[in-house]
């Protein structure tokens, strides 16, 4: 088993390429969607030009203020103002469209990819960060490219454009500007790492309040049973105080970054009429375009408060931006051979399967003890075989290698005499299916859920598949037959009913070869009854092999496994092995003693 | 339509003064900063127009100047500049605060609430739900606090404009009073658009969550059943439907950023079109007609400020509204005045006719259960699922209150004893174990102070302390969510040892062995049995809910219950004989054990 891939300390450029490459839609619209982002900086300037205009031209006119001119002026810069705001609106169009296409795509591509993942049924505690990498991981991303993105590329644009039209004005004075600012820029590193290090500690005191929150919700009924509400309460106030007052530490770095533009404004200022001034005097400069530098100055300035404004949002982006993109990059256990070698791929034979392990060990993570060592053995076609043995023993491992969940670390499995990594996943898939121990149910009807076995199968077949199996009572007592909606997760069912599903699930896909992963929780005895019926149909003329964790189980298959500490211990039928002296007699006796209802020896 | 807009309106207008309300110094602070930065901006634009007319215009035209007045200039620049900028300051810093402080309050009184109200009330609210009220619906309803105070800021700036406007030129005061009431138009118009379509994206935000967390929940369905492709279609339409539903927000953002900065740029225009034929006339100077057209181009952003908060209140109401059902929700366990009987050993308890219902239940889960637990024995009760146990162990701590009858210990009612005295007589281990984020040693005292031998003691009976040994930092390694890495056995036994350590005179396990061995399972019960410090004392009585035959089977008697009735008592060889039912069901998890 592969844990996901962890960028934890990669920068947030090499974050940024490596997310590029992984989305092609996101970089086809970009260079057009920049473009617009320039034209849309003309806007901004064109005000301090018509300044300049109308006070040099319009009104110090040679013949007295030239009022035609200033409504020309006016005219067109007004008209070039309307034309900026079709281009940003053209241009914001095209951003969220490019940028929530890109995202979609990523969002359905780590989905597809996550369920290609080990990680998904092996640790279940970590589903929930999975779901988020494809939910909220991705909503910060897109909040970030469209709004702190943009206004980035704006922001340098705007610099960029200022720039210029300063420089054409007058080359001195844009000299005096940008010495200004020069300061500003070299500060800009160290704003961003102290801002990135206050931003930081919110985000670990969002954690702490989570966890504390979590306390008083999950825990809720030790915190009562135990009478510790005022410590439980005093914990939370704790957490939500340490997370105000790192709130209130990052927003005054970030204030103080904030204003720092405002004031090198104030100075660029001041240096622009002194200097302008000085160079007025010598008739190097006209006053129109000293009032224009000091209109362009406040263009210098908003891109610094922008930037104190977007950095903590692209911190988290990158963050989320990572964690998607780790998903992406770990590699799936096992690949589909159809997909990765199609010239060797190959099909199951349409005949019962027999089953064979060639020398198989298994270890979930490299230097871990094997769970499965060296297994070798055979399994007839239309054979019934229970593999029992304590938790642990590695009856379940056997279940994952047969039915390609994972691959052997050592040797091989083959199903019909085909090494099942050469077997195409449609025909693998089709041909043989596992029953898993909670056979998960969709919110949808019982008949759906059926037929995710078999997609295209109607109603009524599904009625008559339940039917087959002795089931057509239990359906007939449903509220719409198997119309009747299960609910989330199927927990209008009780455990037995979601189980009695599963069953039907996988007797409509009828599979050649059934791996069955035994309920471990007890029903009610009715349903077991209709259980223990149902798999008899299902079972009849398919090879099975039933992961037992009951006995009565491993009584009525055609052959036992035993399974001890990865190894297989010892095989034959239940009442060959019930007498021999060895580990499934005393499994037995034990069963029988506690069935006899005497406790235990205390080992 | 008109009408609903209405109310959304006023019911903004509503929350926003409720924060004003919660923080009126905060609020008047920020408020003031604003007014200050809001008044220095205006002042730059002015003191622009003095320094051209009075410096630039002299010594540009007429070759005049002085080093006395472009020092002036340069302090008069840098003055109003200090100004603003400490207004900036103050304005960012309390209205921070402000919002802050809304939301660590609130987040007080929402998990002061969860601890205050009873567990039914737990029980009729999904977790996921309680988690966001407390954390995003709290940040959603103040959000908007941040950028208020520059808001109310920008519209006290724009009323010293107006002024100003119209102090300096009657015809320049036009072009304000045009573009200023366009402004509050467009921004209307904006957040009407916008509402329903940021409602659309939430809920399909909702749904594309859901649906991974189903199709992820049935990985091994779907994988097993190659239904991969089919799932990704499924989740990639909803994910479509997002995409759209954003698109079509960026659309009316898309349109509104640009309108909302052109709108100062096309005023500045206009000021220059007029303003230079009222200089022509003579009406005004070059001067006044700079500042103004400057002023325009600084207003541009306190402008978007009254934006951003118009366009974030409707989400700020349905955080709020979805805050509030929490603050609102009463039924606070009342306590009575009784001391529980003074006594060591094991306390008696007692049913008296019990029923007890959950809201909304078909039918009740517990009627009419009556039976006695003598002091010092062992009672298991045992009962096919959904038969009402948990309820049943929960009664017996008070986690619930009956509907009907009553619940003894030691012959008081549970209801009239004090407040405390409950959790002081009796522990209560859970079906789900809960660890807190807090070391092994936080765990098991829940910081009692419970001398470190004790401690070990407890974890020996509860058979872990080897396992604790082995931890890198023994009983001060974390445990819980964030913390070492324990086996779902591991963690029951410590959660058994937080109840061993307070030696309970009465001991109720809701299945709180169910991830330990049997054998191990056994030792721990034996030594529960035996754990009285002074062995002549009577033992705790312990209540247990069981599965297991050996379990069972060191009852002193058991309790059968079936549809939340007691059906039957007795010995473990007695109800094996006399009731079918309990029989099968024994049996079916005997097998399911010995070999799992």
């Amino acid at each position: 088993m592969t844990a996901l891939v962890e960028h934890r300390n990669e920068g947030a450029v090499a974050t940024l390429r490596r997310g590029l490459r992984m989305m092609p839609e996101f970089r086809r619209g970009l260079p057009a969607t920049f473009a617009l982002a320039l034209m849309a900086t003309a806007g901004r300037v064109v005000v301090p030009i018509a300044v300049q205009q109308v006070i040099d031209r319009g009104l110090a006119g040679p013949g007295g203020p030239d009022l035609d001119l200033v409504r020309n002026v006016v005219l067109v810069c007004a008209v070039v103002v309307l034309l900026t705001v079709v281009a940003v609106y053209r241009m914001n169009v095209r951003l969220f469209r490019t940028t929530e296409t890109a995202l979609a795509g990523l969002r359905v591509r780590a989905f597809r990819h996550v369920h290609d993942l080990s990680v998904l049924h092996q640790q279940g505690q970590r589903r929930g960060s999975l779901v988020s990498r494809v939910t909220s991981d991705v909503d910060q991303l897109s909040t970030f490219m469209q709004w702190g993105g943009v206004l980035g590329v704006v922001s340098l644009g705007q610099l960029l454009v200022a720039t210029v039209v300063m420089a054409v004005y007058s080359w001195q004075l844009t000299l005096v500007v940008l010495v200004c600012f020069v300061p500003l820029a070299i500060a800009v590193r160290f704003f961003a790492a102290r801002l990135a290090v206050v931003h930081g500690v919110v985000r670990e005191r969002v954690g702490d309040v989570l966890a504390a929150v979590s306390e008083s919700v999950v825990g809720a009924p030790t915190v009562r049973a135990y009478g510790i509400r005022e410590r439980t309460a005093a914990r939370l106030d704790r957490a939500i105080d340490r997370h105000y007052r790192a709130q209130v530490r990052a927003q005054r770095v970030t204030a103080a970054v904030f204003v720092s533009g405002e004031f090198v404004a104030a100075v660029a200022n001041v240096a622009v009429v002194v200097a302008g001034v000085l160079l007025g005097l010598d008739g190097d400069l006209t006053p129109g375009t000293l009032v224009a530098f000091l209109f362009l100055v406040t263009l210098f300035v908003s891109p610094v408060q922008t930037a104190s404004e977007v950095l903590n949002e692209a911190q988290n982006a990158v963050a989320g931006f990572r964690r998607v993109l780790d998903v992406l990059e770990t590699e799936p256990d096992v690949r589909d051979p159809a997909v990765t070698d199609p010239t060797t791929a190959r099909e199951l034979p349409h005949t019962p399967l027999g089953v064979r392990f060639e020398h198989v060990t298994f270890r979930y993570a490299p230097g871990a003890p094997p769970a499965l060592q060296d297994v070798d053995l055979q399994i007839a076609p239309r054979r019934r075989v229970a593999v029992v043995g304590e938790t642990g023993s590695g009856k379940t491992t056997f279940a994952k290698l047969v039915t390609r969940l994972m691959d052997p670390t050592e040797g091989r499995v083959l199903l019909a005499g085909i090494p099942l990594e050469q077997v195409a996943f449609a025909s693998l898939r089709q041909r043989v299916v596992m029953v898993p121990q909670d056979g998960f149910l969709f919110d949808a009807t019982v008949a759906d859920n059926v037929r995710y076995g078999r997609p295209g199968l109607t109603d009524a077949a599904v009625h008559a598949a339940f039917q087959e199996l002795g089931l057509g009572d239990w359906v007939a007592g449903l509220a719409d037959g198997v119309a009747t909606r299960v609910g989330q997760r199927g927990e209008s069912l009780s455990a037995g009913e979601r189980q009695l599903v599963a069953v039907a699930r996988a007797y409509v896909a009828d599979p050649d070869l059934l791996v069955l992963d035994e309920a471990t929780s007890a029903v009610d005895p009715a349903t077991e009854r209709r259980l223990t019926h149902a798999l008899d149909r299902l079972t009849d003329g398919r090879t099975t092999l039933t992961i037992a964790h009951r006995l009565s189980t491993a009584e009525r298959a055609d052959e036992v496994l035993v399974v001890d500490a990865g190894r297989v211990v010892q095989r034959g039928s239940h009442a060959e092995l019930v007498d021999a002296d060895g580990p499934y007699a005393r499994l037995h006796a034990s069963w029988r003693r506690s069935s006899a209802g005497e406790p235990q020896p205390t080992a | 339509m008109p009408r609903r807009r209405d109310a959304v309106v006023r019911r903004g207008m509503r929350h926003v003064g409720r924060a004003i309300v919660e923080q009126p110094g905060m609020f008047t602070l920020a408020f003031l900063a604003s007014s200050l930065y809001g008044a220095m901006t205006v002042a730059s634009a002015y003191v622009l127009g003095e320094i051209t007319d009075r410096v630039v215009l002299p010594a540009l035209d007429d070759g005049v100047t002085s080093a006395g007045a472009l020092a002036l200039a340069a302090a008069a620049i840098l003055g109003v500049a200090v100004l603003k900028i400490l207004g900036i300051l103050g304005r960012r810093l309390f209205a921070g605060v402000m919002g802050y402080r809304l939301q660590a309050a609130y987040r007080r009184r929402v998990t002061g609430q969860y601890l205050r109200l009873p567990l039914s009330w737990h029980q009729r609210h999904p977790t996921g739900q309680l988690l966001s009220n407390a954390n995003s619906d709290v940040e959603a309803a103040w959000f908007f606090v941040a950028p208020l105070p520059f808001a109310c800021g920008a519209v006290v700036m724009i009323g010293i404009t107006v002024a100003v406007l119209v102090a300096t030129d009657p015809w320049l005061a036009v072009v304000g009073l045009v573009v200023f009431p366009l402004v509050f138009v467009v921004n209307a118009v904006y957040s009407q658009a916008m509402s329903p379509r940021m409602r659309r994206a939430q809920q399909l935000r909702a749904e594309v969550s859901e649906i991974a967390h189903e199709s992820f929940d049935a990985a091994l369905v779907v994988k097993t059943l190659g239904r991969e492709d089919v799932e990704t279609r499924r989740f990639t339409a909803r994910a479509d439907e997002l995409r759209d539903g954003l698109v079509a927000v960026g659309r009316v953002r898309g349109l509104f950023d640009p309108l909302m900065e052109a709108l100062p740029n096309l005023g500045t225009l206009a000021v220059l079109l007029i303003g230079a034929s009222r200089v022509a006339d003579g009406a005004t100077d070059a001067g006044a007609l700079v500042s103004i057209a400057y002023l325009f181009t600084l207003l541009a952003l306190p402008i978007r400020a009254i934006g951003w908060v118009l366009a974030d209140l409707p989400r700020a109401l349905a955080g709020f509204d979805r805050v509030t059902p929490v603050l609102d929700a009463t039924g606070e366990t009342p306590h009575g005045t009784e001391p529980a009987a003074a006594g060591t050993g094991g306390a008696g308890l007692g049913l008296r006719g019990v029923d007890y219902g959950f809201e909304g239940a078909v039918r009740p889960t517990l009627s009419g259960i009556t039976f006695d637990v003598a002091p010092g024995s062992t009672v298991a009760v045992v009962g096919p699922t959904g038969s009402g146990k948990s309820t049943l162990a929960g009664l017996l701590v008070r986690l619930v209150d009956p509907a009907t009858g009553e619940v003894l210990l030691d012959g008081v009612d549970l209801r009239a004893l004090r407040e405390g005295e409950v959790s002081a007589q009796a522990a209560f281990v859970p079906q789900g174990t809960f660890l807190f984020d807090d070391t092994v040693r936080g765990n098991v005292t829940l910081g009692a102070d419970v001398p470190d031998d004790e401690v070990w003691a407890a974890l020996q009976v509860a058979a872990v302390d080897d396992v604790v040994r082995r931890l890198p930092e023994g009983l001060d390694t974390r445990v819980g969510e964030r913390g070492a890495t324990l086996s779902g056995g591991q963690r029951q036994r410590i959660a058994l040892a937080r109840a061993v350590v307070r030696r309970p005179r009465l001991l109720v396990l809701d299945d709180a062995t169910s991830a330990v061995d049997p054998a191990v399972e056994a030792r721990i019960l034996d030594a529960l049995r035996e754990h009285p410090a002074n062995r002549a004392e009577r033992p705790s009585t312990v209540v247990v809910v069981a599965y297991r035959q050996a379990t069972i089977a060191l009852a002193d008697e058991v309790v059968w219950l079936e549809g939340g009735r007691v059906l039957a008592r007795g010995r473990h060889e007695q109800l094996l004989a006399e009731v079918p039912g309990y029989a099968a069901l024994v049996r079916a998890y005997a097998q399911t054990e010995v070999a799992a």
